[in-house]
């Protein structure tokens, strides 16, 4: 995925020379493009910019860049964090800047600069404080050749370095210039965990401020001198082509300015929103096909059942399992179904594009500047560094601001109308062209020997392939990771072991989704493992811990929620509890669903986790982020699903696909157990077990197994 | 810790400058269509069918109203008409003739309701999207009940969806703001 010279491999050493070398270019604006050239553009006197991710001014502004997106998970904190908890600043004392496209910015883990996979803590955990501490120790540096002492009598603290005497100091602003005329440093030592005063701690978050007045900039909140809004009609049916379209009737609406046909559909532009929207409404036009039967919930679920049988791709493969299930004294299979699921940003999608003869201008909530930029220079025919990505705040994001279709359609509309243009995608749009989660089928089987043992385990995940669109490059032996994570990495030890993933591509538009493919994997996995454990007669978390050989953080989890919850005494009256286990992101969770059902609804009134994502740079982050997970599961879980008919989307707004209520949040109790290891991924980690959670607890309740996603009643 | 968001927002001219209108805004004292709003008295001249929603955002710069769904079905664009919760995206300009508005912007002179505080010590919005809508359905519940119930908060906050999932910390904060003798004490 990423390419060898600037992906995981890069050392530390390597970073720090980088940052250093890419200092005299940085400084400037927000050219911080490789392309920008560092002898044209160097740094205006008298400030300081030691590395890409810091910025001080002679009188005492410190800039922190925050290259990756807020969506609510809260990596303007976070990461700010990282750079303060080194650079001994208070968070009162930065501001944060948003930062530009450049290869400085790239996250190691995605193999280009964006946002997405729970990934962003985990790359920049150790070169941001690297970033910190290189910064600091130049500044002490410059401190101690001032007053002419050594560098062990200074310590910075706040801003500003102290010398031992108690009585100098100098604030960062002041020791700018003498810092900037210093050599580069090659290595510095980062701070160990005792002495950490910002990290491990829960400061408020920097965007709640704005967020609460209403004053927080989100994509559609842009605006640019002389903007137009667009709405585009685009064909309904995936593939599908603008025939013809009478515009007559749509371009008497007062505002409606102009109406011309674009790749993706007709646009209206308009000198308001309300106009584009009522103009949109008024077009007539007609596609061709029309239809598209094959794009029908029922076919799809048809073509991939054929998959549960036949070839397939070997995932992961351990002894041999045939032969094991031959000689288990006793053998289930399983089928499992998960229908499409859409990201429904509580944003709609919505883009702004200023282009110029020689400029692009982006103002997009996205969650992949690097591709934006790359969509913008390709429809333009503009070089890199003439394409600018301003990242406004993203009213959620979960995979689908990684897509760039709405990017395309804002700059050649803009291109076209030679104005500044904002894309607004109404409810609908959003619904009918998204690119859902994929359905996915699942057949299980286990052995079990004539102790009790499980013995055998086969998993074969059946589904279309999304990277095959995404990145084609990372599919390798018909295997698609995005589709095997969470059942190729079991945790489980079980001696024989087969995981195999069967590609079976459907017309319906598909991509990445909050949790990846553990977010359907490990509903299959941790259905079936409660499944087994009933047939040995062993409870849920015997049965884990039996399995779990040597992992010990996860064997942990086990404890603390058996202990903590007492998870085998009895629930209340009419109540259950379900238990699921996920390790993904290099994080764990142990999450258990107390549930009852009432008037033939499943109701879930709180959910117990124990957490383990290694150090815990803000608990109250971690927290919110469990809790947000599991809203956002507990809504794929029970709530609804997408299906398609005649090549057509079903649910088109909220009526159609309702999210969790307020009312039906059920209480979230999160427990973590930091450890000493370094911190893995929490935005994607409640999702995908809170589903078979409840699952697990709806079926002791009622005594039938739930092998469907979403869980439904009726059907039991 | 205020400041350092300004730097955030400054590519997006308009943003933070709420009260600059930008667009065809049209402000004749012998227009169709008079009301108040935060406070302020104001006539427009408009298509008397536009939601109140984009009358707010595209003419008046009021950004803090949030689009989500425009047919009442997120609560994203929750805004008081004479001190009752409305959604914006469902209430058109004939319907306010006459009548007050207020948004998330006039919710206080200074963005410091005793809602806006306890949102801040609850740290309650993640992408922060639905929450003007939260807080001013919040805002309209307290006005009719004080020292509200969870029943109460129940229904009122029901109308309004967080694809976040901050449910609890609203609860919380709600309370809070409610008791604050309890809570801050
Ligand atoms: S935008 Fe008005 S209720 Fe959703
Ligand atoms: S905070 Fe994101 S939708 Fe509510």
């Amino acid at each position: 995925m990423a390419d060898a010279a600037n992906g995981p491999g890069l050392s530390r050493r390597t970073l720090l020379k980088v940052g250093l070398m890419a200092s005299g270019g940085l400084a400037f604006g927000f050219r911080l493009d490789a392309s920008a050239d560092v002898e044209t553009t160097s740094p205006p006197p008298g400030e300081l910019a030691p590395n890409a991710w810091i910025r001080i001014y002679p009188d005492d502004r410190i800039e922190l860049m925050l290259a990756r997106s807020e969506e609510g998970q809260g990596v303007m904190t976070a990461l700010s964090m990282l750079i303060a908890e080194e650079l001994e600043v208070g968070l009162d004392q930065v501001r944060v800047v948003m930062a530009p496209v450049a290869p400085a910015y790239k996250n190691r883990l995605l193999g280009e600069q964006a946002t997405g996979q729970s990934t962003s803590v985990r790359d920049a955990w150790v070169r941001l404080r690297d970033a910190g501490a290189t910064a600091r120790t130049l500044l002490i540096r410059a401190a101690a050749s001032r007053w002419q002492v050594p560098t062990s009598e200074c310590h910075a603290q706040r801003g500003a370095v102290h010398h031992s005497d108690g009585l100098r100091h100098l604030s960062y602003g002041a020791l700018v210039e003498v810092a900037a005329g210093l050599a580069p440093i090659e290595q510095v030592a980062l701070k160990s965990p005792e002495r950490w005063r910002l990290l491990g701690t829960s400061p408020q978050r920097l965007d709640v401020p704005e967020k609460v007045r209403g004053r927080a900039g989100f994509g559609l909140d842009v605006r640019l001198p002389g903007l137009l809004f667009a709405t585009l009609y685009r064909c309904p049916t995936p593939g599908s082509r603008v025939q013809a379209w009478v515009a007559a009737e749509a371009m008497r609406v007062p505002g409606v300015q102009d109406v011309f046909a674009v790749r993706s559909g007709v646009a209206v532009l308009a000198d308001s929103t309300w106009a584009a929207i009522k103009g949109r409404d008024k077009l007539d036009v007609s596609c061709r096909p029309s239809s598209n039967p094959r794009l029908d919930t029922q076919r799809i679920e048809a073509r991939l059942r054929i998959g549960l049988k036949g070839r397939s791709a070997v995932a992961r493969k351990r002894g041999n399992v045939s032969a094991a299930l031959a000689s288990a004294a006793q053998e289930i299979e399983a089928i499992y179904q998960i229908g499409f699921q859409p990201h429904a940003c509580m944003e709609p999608i919505s883009c702004t594009a200023d282009v110029r003869s020689s400029t692009c201008s982006l103002y997009v909530p996205t969650q992949a500047q690097e591709a934006a930029r790359a969509v913008a220079c390709q429809m333009t025919g503009l070089p890199s560094e003439r394409v600018t990505v301003h990242t406004s705040f993203l009213g959620g994001g979960y995979g689908r601001r990684l897509e760039q279709d709405f990017v395309a359609e804002a700059v050649e509309l803009s291109k076209a109308a030679r104005r500044p243009v904002q894309v607004l995608w109404t409810r609908e749009d959003d619904f009918r062209h998204d690119y859902f989660r994929p359905m996915t089928l699942h057949r299980l089987r286990g052995g079990i020997d004539d102790q009790g043992q499980v013995t055998a385990w086969f998993h074969r995940v059946v589904g279309p392939s999304v990277l095959a669109r995404l990145k084609p490059e990372a599919i390798r032996d018909g295997i698609d990771g995005a589709m095997v994570e969470g059942a190729a990495d079991l945790p489980y030890e079980i001696p024989a072991l087969r995981v195999e993933y069967r590609r079976a591509d459907t017309p319906a538009p598909i991509g990445l989704w909050r949790g990846g493919g553990y977010a359907h994997n490990c509903f299959a996995v941790e259905c079936f493992i409660d499944e087994l454990a009933s047939l040995t007669g062993r409870d849920p978390i015997a049965m884990r811990r039996q399995l779990l050989v040597g992992r010990v953080r996860q064997q942990k989890l086990l404890d603390h929620v058996e202990a903590r919850f007492g998870l085998s005494a009895t629930p209340p009256d009419g109540r259950a509890r379900g238990l699921a286990l996920v390790s993904a992101f290099a994080s764990h969770i142990a999450q258990v669903a107390e549930v009852s059902i009432e008037a033939e609804r499943i109701k879930v009134h709180r959910v117990l986790c124990a957490v383990d994502c290694g150090s815990v740079l803000h608990p109250e982050l971690v927290r919110s982020q469990i809790r947000s997970g599991i809203a956002y599961g507990l809504t794929a879980a029970l709530k609804g699903e997408i299906t398609f008919t005649d090549g057509e989307v079903d649910q088109l707004g909220f009526d159609a696909y309702p999210l969790l209520r307020f009312d039906e949040m059920p209480e979230v109790v999160v427990d973590l157990l930091p450890n000493e290891a370094d911190p893995g991924g929490v935005s994607g980690l409640a999702v995908p077990g809170i589903a078979p959670a409840v699952a697990n607890a709806v079926r002791v309740l009622t005594g039938k197994s739930i092998r469907s996603l979403p869980i439904r009643l009726g059907g039991l | 810790m205020i400041g350092s968001l300004a730097g955030l927002l400054s590519p997006f001219p308009g943003i933070c400058n709420a009260t600059a209108p930008y667009g065809p805004l049209i402000l004749t004292w012998d227009a169709m269509i008079s009301f108040t709003l935060n406070g302020e008295p104001h006539a427009l001249d408009l298509d008397p069918e536009m939601p109140l929603l984009w009358v707010l955002r595209d003419y008046f710069g009021l950004m803090g109203t949030k689009y989500g769904c425009g047919r009442s079905q997120c609560g994203a664009c929750t805004i008081h008409l004479d001190g009752a919760p409305v959604q914006a995206c469902a209430t058109t300009l004939a319907q306010v003739a006459g009548r007050s508005i207020t948004t998330i912007e006039g919710l206080s002179p200074d963005g410091r309701h005793p809602l806006q505080l306890a949102w801040i010590l609850e740290q309650v919005p993640q992408c922060g999207y639905c929450q003007p809508g939260q807080i001013m359905m919040a805002a309209a519940l307290l006005n009719k009940h004080p020292r509200p119930t969870d029943a109460q908060i129940d229904e009122a906050m029901s109308r309004v969806l967080c694809r976040c999932g901050t449910y609890d910390g609203i609860r919380r904060a709600i309370h809070r703001a409610a008791n604050p003798e309890v809570q801050n004490g």
